[in-house]
């Protein structure tokens, strides 16, 4: 175990609190840099495409989670409507990249615009707590399904859109034909948004976030204007599932309004949940189960013999979510915390360290 | 004349809304928490009923099923809060919502599993013949619909209002702790909830399957259901009704006399506006927090 004297203020809102921490994560970093010559190394030619690509999309679903996280992680506000918001940003690319952009500038404006956009839906829906917000999402992600068919001359409607080709840096960008192209895209991506997520947690802002997500009347009393810092931790989390979706669309190849359904947005809550609430890390392991899982329970039902059973993915991954919830709600890296606690400190762990608290409750209804 | 027609076929849908959204109120008002699983817990109830009437299954007769599946759908109710719910006492309600979320799912999986994915049809006595009134046309299931929606709803709502349990039910939703001191078992109280949740799930469903077709994905009309309840006032058992109603109203309306395309996202608009201007809904139980 080791120990942090600190000497100034500014240790505890370092970027890193010492350099043990900082090497791990650049291990990480040159790792994950690495990955595709260490694919072509490990598996060669096109299987390592295939995982290459696996990779990429584990990459885009952990965007696609940060933006959630921000929100629901963070801040403590539950939305069921991010596909809406994952739909936007994927048509507003396209829709700049046709009016002559090139991809970078029409990807990050995507963003922006998608962000602005959230920050404008959040006012109203400000006013709204817990289940009503969850609710109200809902409704938006279905009317955005509804939407994409009516606004047809920008989204094609039914029949949706092609990602078109596009080139990056003077390379084409296509999932087939460049996928460590691709890969570095959602990777580069995946870095931005986490280096942007990790500096909000240290500034003033993102300790608002968690103010209002622990209790909205002790943040008030301490200063902070909830109705801005909600606004603001709405905008930023669309703006960040915007650039996912737009990611998720392009890589896809083709993309209509089922693309971004309802169900996408309540994939994506389960997905942090089971990744761990409230931490970064959270986001890139739930997205990591969510796009394995597929793939392992293919070869599950292959390895046992019967034909593939209709549905049987959702219900497994309800099943897993049903398990989590019960058993570990601080998901797979709160696990990790805790088997971490449990090794330095052992033999000294116990178990109530860890205990949650629980409190009666009181409704909000007084009639 | 056209007019009253789409009425009556909307008061038939909305009573079906107003069904499933009375499920929801009725566990939000008992355990604080939302069901998002009712949806579904409607179309298990329908696929109950199926399978114990319809010939390929059990064939037994209609009515006698009828309590037998209110019975299997109140037991599963109860076993569910025994099993899962029941784990989740003192925690947030964020954390109830995604677990019924995700039990929703699991309940569609298991359906489709049993029962399979293809749309099935009850065997009901209600299908057959039409009633005329003047020159509308009304099914023999829409009536039954309306009138056991009515009656549902009046007695739930005297059960709350009047009854030891049903004020038990309501007191350990206000107040966990003073109600323990009060000496309603609140765990206990709870569970019955749930399994009343089912008998009216359940019920609901029967008649749903007796209107049309179900498949596994029929539990999505929860969600126009939960507009419902919203609209209503979630925690309101006769503005549930209501805001059934008024969905189930809207649509047929909204369909014919709105573009293609955008009918079917009229109950969703109406829920939004609803939610931006009255946030508590149109039957209002909530005042600002104090601490």
């Amino acid at each position: 175990m080791r120990f942090h004297f600190k000497t100034s203020y500014d240790h505890d809102i370092r970027l890193f609190p010492d350099w043990w921490k900082f090497s791990l994560y650049a291990t990480l970093v040159l790792v994950m840099l690495a990955l595709p010559w260490i694919f072509q190394g490990v598996f060669g030619g096109r299987t390592a495409g295939f995982y290459l690509g696996e990779m990429t999309n584990v990459l885009i679903w952990a965007v696609a989670g940060l933006g959630l996280m921000l929100l629901t992680g963070t801040t403590g506000q539950v939305s069921l409507g991010h596909s809406a918001f994952m739909a936007l940003g994927c048509f507003l690319c396209v829709n700049f990249l046709d009016a002559g952009m090139p991809f970078l500038l029409a990807f990050v404006l995507a963003g922006i615009v998608t962000g602005l956009v959230g920050a404008v839906i959040a006012v109203p829906a400000l006013k709204l707590h817990g289940v009503y917000l969850s609710i109200f999402t809902l409704a938006l992600a279905i009317l955005a399904d509804d939407l994409v068919v009516i606004l047809e001359h920008w989204t094609g409607g039914v029949n949706g859109r092609m990602a078109p080709d596009f080139t990056l840096f003077g390379a084409s960008m296509n999932r087939w034909a460049n996928p460590q192209g691709w890969y570095f895209l959602a990777l580069g991506t995946a870095i931005a948004v986490t280096l942007l997520y990790r500096n909000l947690l240290r500034s003033p802002l993102g300790r608002a976030f968690a103010a209002v997500r622990d209790s909205e009347i002790s943040a008030q009393a301490m200063g902070i204007d909830v109705a801005r810092t909600k606004t603001l931790a709405f905008g930023l989390s669309c703006a960040f599932a915007g650039l996912g979706g737009a990611l998720m669309g392009f890589f896809a190849g083709a993309f209509n309004n089922e693309t971004f359904n309802f169900l996408i947005s309540i994939q994506l809550l389960m997905m942090i949940i089971i990744g761990g609430l409230g931490f970064i890390h959270g986001a890139f392991l739930g997205a990591a189960v969510i796009a394995f899982l597929p793939q392992a329970l293919s070869m599950a039902t292959d390895f046992m013999g019967s034909a593939s059973i209709p549905g049987l993915e959702v219900g497994v991954f309800g099943a897993i979510l049903i398990a989590f919830i019960l058993f570990e709600p601080m998901g797979l890296y709160g696990r990790w915390l805790k088997l971490r606690v449990w090794l330095e400190l052992f033999p000294f762990a116990r178990r109530d360290m860890f205990r949650r608290q629980k409190s009666y409750l009181k409704t909000e209804r007084l009639r | 004349m056209e007019v009253l027609q789409l009425l009556l076929s909307g008061l038939a849908n909305g009573c079906v809304y107003g069904l499933v959204a009375l499920g929801f109120v009725l566990i939000y008002k008992a355990t604080e928490a939302v069901n998002f699983a009712q949806g579904d817990f409607m179309m298990l109830g329908a696929y109950v009923m199926i399978g114990l009437v319809n010939p390929q299954f059990m064939g037994m007769n209609f009515w006698l099923a009828v309590p037998v599946a209110l019975l299997i759908m109140a037991a599963l109710g109860y076993l569910l809060d025994l099993t899962v719910l029941r784990h989740m006492f003192g925690q947030s309600q964020t954390a109830v919502v995604i677990l019924t979320i995700a039990l929703g799912f699991v309940i569609r999986f298991a359906a489709g599993l049993i029962w399979g994915h293809e749309p099935q049809s009850l065997h009901s006595p209600l299908r057959l013949g039409d009633v005329r009134l003047g020159g509308v046309v009304l099914s023999l299931a829409d009536i039954a619909v309306i009138v056991v929606t009515l009656l549902m709803t009046l007695a739930l709502w005297q059960f709350f209002q009047r009854t030891k349990p049903g004020l038990a039910m309501q007191a350990a939703s206000q107040n966990q702790m003073a109600a323990y001191y009060m000496g309603i078992p609140v765990k206990r109280v709870q569970g019955a909830v749930w399994a009343l949740a089912g008998v009216v799930a359940c019920v609901a469903g029967i008649l749903y399957a007796s209107k049309g077709t179900v498949d596994i994905s029929s539990g999505f009309i929860g969600i126009k259901a939960f507009a419902a309840a919203v609209i209503g006032g979630f925690g309101s058992l006769p503005g549930a009704l209501m805001g059934g109603l008024i969905v189930g109203v809207i649509e047929p309306f909204a369909a014919r006399y709105l573009p293609a395309g955008y009918s079917q996202i009229a109950p969703y608009a109406l829920l939004i506006i609803v939610l931006v201007f009255r946030p508590h809904g149109l039957f209002a139980q909530v005042r600002t927090k104090k601490v």
